[in-house]
């Protein structure tokens, strides 16, 4: 088990290491002075110096990255020539959007895959069984910027159940209000994940139902549902928490995509902003934190499933 | 790319344990080749078929329905929707099979290389693409695409790069199960050269998983490709792409609903022909499989 985690810690910082000599190496794809194209119309003395020190650009490659890197690590992912914000700023205010987003839209999916792979798994090949999974075959060819305009066309612009684009409003200001103008792109990053919440766990209930303490807890004359919840459910669920983990990565994608379209400003928005304002180092922190963000995540997550099921760490 | 590793996944442990009967493909299959046919058709042929240019504008029908002048309506600037979703099918196509093909080229062989020689080859290219999959992979295209620029050829090398480490995990792990085989032990006790066992006696074997993996792979790029335009990250206006056309539907959706629904069916119809085809490959292979 030590042995497990002490592989699985080193490989991270590998991981982490290369996330990072991957962003520093972004400035370096510009064409041209990157200097001149990252200050733009902002090409002032000063801005110069705070971009210099931020980047240390006139030093050798090695020793621009640990000037990057030593001030990256002290929180100073640098400034923004086009808001004047600093990128860290930006980000503590655009991240909770996207964390408040992404477990909304899993209690959403949870909620829904659960009992429906319950009763498929119950009679598969049964009429329920065929149409969700028929369904969610179609949903799985459905890419969330298609389903994001569909749900919008249908539930904002036919029926007004759900705001349109640009009306997010702040949890600190209307929780209620908060939770309405995020459940629209909730729900469109929840059908995304249902569709593997619901595949998975299918696939391990029918795996969990030929087993043979299932035989007993019929024979005692257990109903049917006490058995799927209580006696099937909880071993076919570690698949399950693993397929949420590495859902990760594409939650991100998702929201991204969703939040572009509604104009919800969390690190999605904020990016592709930043990209069309030709505003650099915004995209480098905003790369940087996501990509640290995601694998440090998965990296707990891989941990915990060794504490549940240390089955894993012994392969 | 981690949807369809999920996906794919899914898909391989939620076989129902009853045997699916399967005699052939079935005309469903063939449906949808001939579907990926039409639209990959039109698309080479388009300007030899008389489409309108998808980039004419034209002020006297802006954001129409269908008509019979234009058979899926206009758009805001007046153009033809239906050869919009033909010449955009060309960015997704091109993109789609041109980010595989360098995918499967580098990643395949490097994949079938290691498989086949085991040790530190395999040790050193294993740890790399586990590096490379732990990224969030839209993250780092768009990262990418920011700085370097998003043309046509540079987006598809930029996929087709990003798709390596995948394609060579997926590869060496087929390659693997027959790289023990006896046949492979039998060849090389002959005297064949690595080149002849990989090429004569490996590749034969492993290729129907790599063109099944292949049309999957084609559709989640394309969907890769779909998100970048959507967000305005890839082939600029106004070359025409379905990623592009929907995510200028956008301020159009309550007066031309018509706008958003055309490319959208046509995208989500063409993958999922792709990734039927490439599950009723792998059916099939399965089933071979199963008879050995």
């Amino acid at each position: 088990m030590a042995r497990y985690l002490l592989r699985r810690f080193l490989t991270l910082l590998g991981i982490l290491f290369a996330i990072s000599v991957g962003a520093f190496l972004l400035v370096h794809l510009l064409p041209g002075d990157p200097t001149v194209t990252i200050l733009g119309p902002n090409d002032t003395a000063h801005n110069r110096a705070v971009l210099m020190a931020q980047l240390g650009l006139n030093q050798p490659l090695w020793h621009q990255y640990l000037t990057w890197m030593s001030n990256v690590l002290q929180g100073n992912l640098g400034q923004s020539f086009v808001t004047h914000q600093s990128v860290s700023s930006a980000l503590s205010h655009a991240f909770p959007i996207d964390l408040e987003l992404i477990i909304m839209s899993q209690v959403i999916a949870l909620v829904i895959a659960i009992p429906l792979a319950l009763a498929s798994a119950r009679r598969p090949n049964g009429h329920l069984d065929r149409a969700s999974t028929t369904a969610s075959f179609a949903l799985l060819a459905l890419p969330p910027f298609i389903l994001v305009v569909l749900l919008v066309l249908i539930f904002s612009v036919h029926f007004h159940v759900f705001p349109g684009p640009s009306s997010y409003v702040p949890l600190s200001q209307n929780v209620v209000s908060n939770l309405h103008s995020l459940a629209l792109p909730a729900i469109v990053l929840a059908l995304g994940s249902v569709v593997i919440y619901f595949r998975v766990l299918r696939a391990d209930l029918i795996a969990t139902l030929q087993e043979e303490f299932i035989t007993v807890a019929r024979s005692k004359g257990l109903s049917d549902r006490y058995i799927m919840w209580r006696h099937a459910l909880r071993p076919s669920s570690i698949s399950l928490l693993a397929s949420a983990g590495l859902n990760i990565s594409s939650l991100v994608a998702g929201a991204f995509v969703v939040e572009f379209l509604l104009a919800i400003p969390g690190l999605g928005f904020e990016l592709v902003n930043s990209i069309q304002q030709v505003d650099y180092l915004m995209v480098q922190g905003i790369a940087l934190f996501v990509a640290v963000v995601v694998v440090v995540l998965n990296f707990i997550l891989d941990f915990l499933f060794s504490v549940i099921d240390p089955r894993i760490a012994r392969d | 790319m981690t949807d369809y590793q999920q996906a794919l996944g899914a898909e391989g442990s939620a076989r129902s344990p009853l045997p699916r009967p399967s005699r052939g493909f079935g005309w469903f299959f063939w449906f949808c080749v001939a579907w990926i046919g039409v639209i990959a058709i039109l698309a080479v042929l388009a300007p030899l078929l008389g489409f309108d240019d998808p980039t004419q504008q034209n002020f006297d029908v802006l954001n129409q329905g269908p008509t019979t002048s234009h058979w899926l309506g206009t758009d805001d600037l007046g153009r033809d929707i239906l050869s919009r979703i033909v010449y955009g099918a060309r960015v997704s196509l091109i993109v789609g099979f041109g980010s595989m093909i360098i995918g499967m080229a580098i990643g395949g062989s490097l994949g079938m290389y290691a498989a086949f020689r085991r040790g530190r080859v395999d040790s050193f290219l294993s740890a790399t693409t586990y590096v490379m999959l732990a990224f969030p992979l839209l993250v780092a295209v768009i990262a990418i695409v920011a700085f370097w620029g998003h043309s046509l050829a540079k987006i598809t090398v930029i996929v087709g790069v990003a798709t390596i480490p995948l394609v060579y995990r997926v590869v060496r792990a087929s390659t693997l199960t027959y790289a023990t085989r006896e046949f492979i032990t039998v060849a090389k006790a002959q005297g064949a050269s690595d080149w002849r066992i990989l090429t004569r006696e490996l590749l034969p074997n492993v290729l129907p998983t790599i063109i099944s993996f292949f049309l999957i792979g084609v559709a989640t790029v394309i969907i890769l490709e779909g998100a970048l335009a959507f967000l305005g990250l890839s082939v600029q206006a106004p070359t025409p792409s379905w990623g592009n056309m929907i995510s200028e539907s956008k301020s159009y959706l309550a007066d031309n609903p018509w706008l958003a629904l055309f490319p959208s069916v046509t995208m989500f119809l063409f993958l999922v022909a792709l990734n039927l085809i490439g599950d009723g490959l792998r059916a099939a292979l399965d089933n071979r499989e199963g008879m050995l």
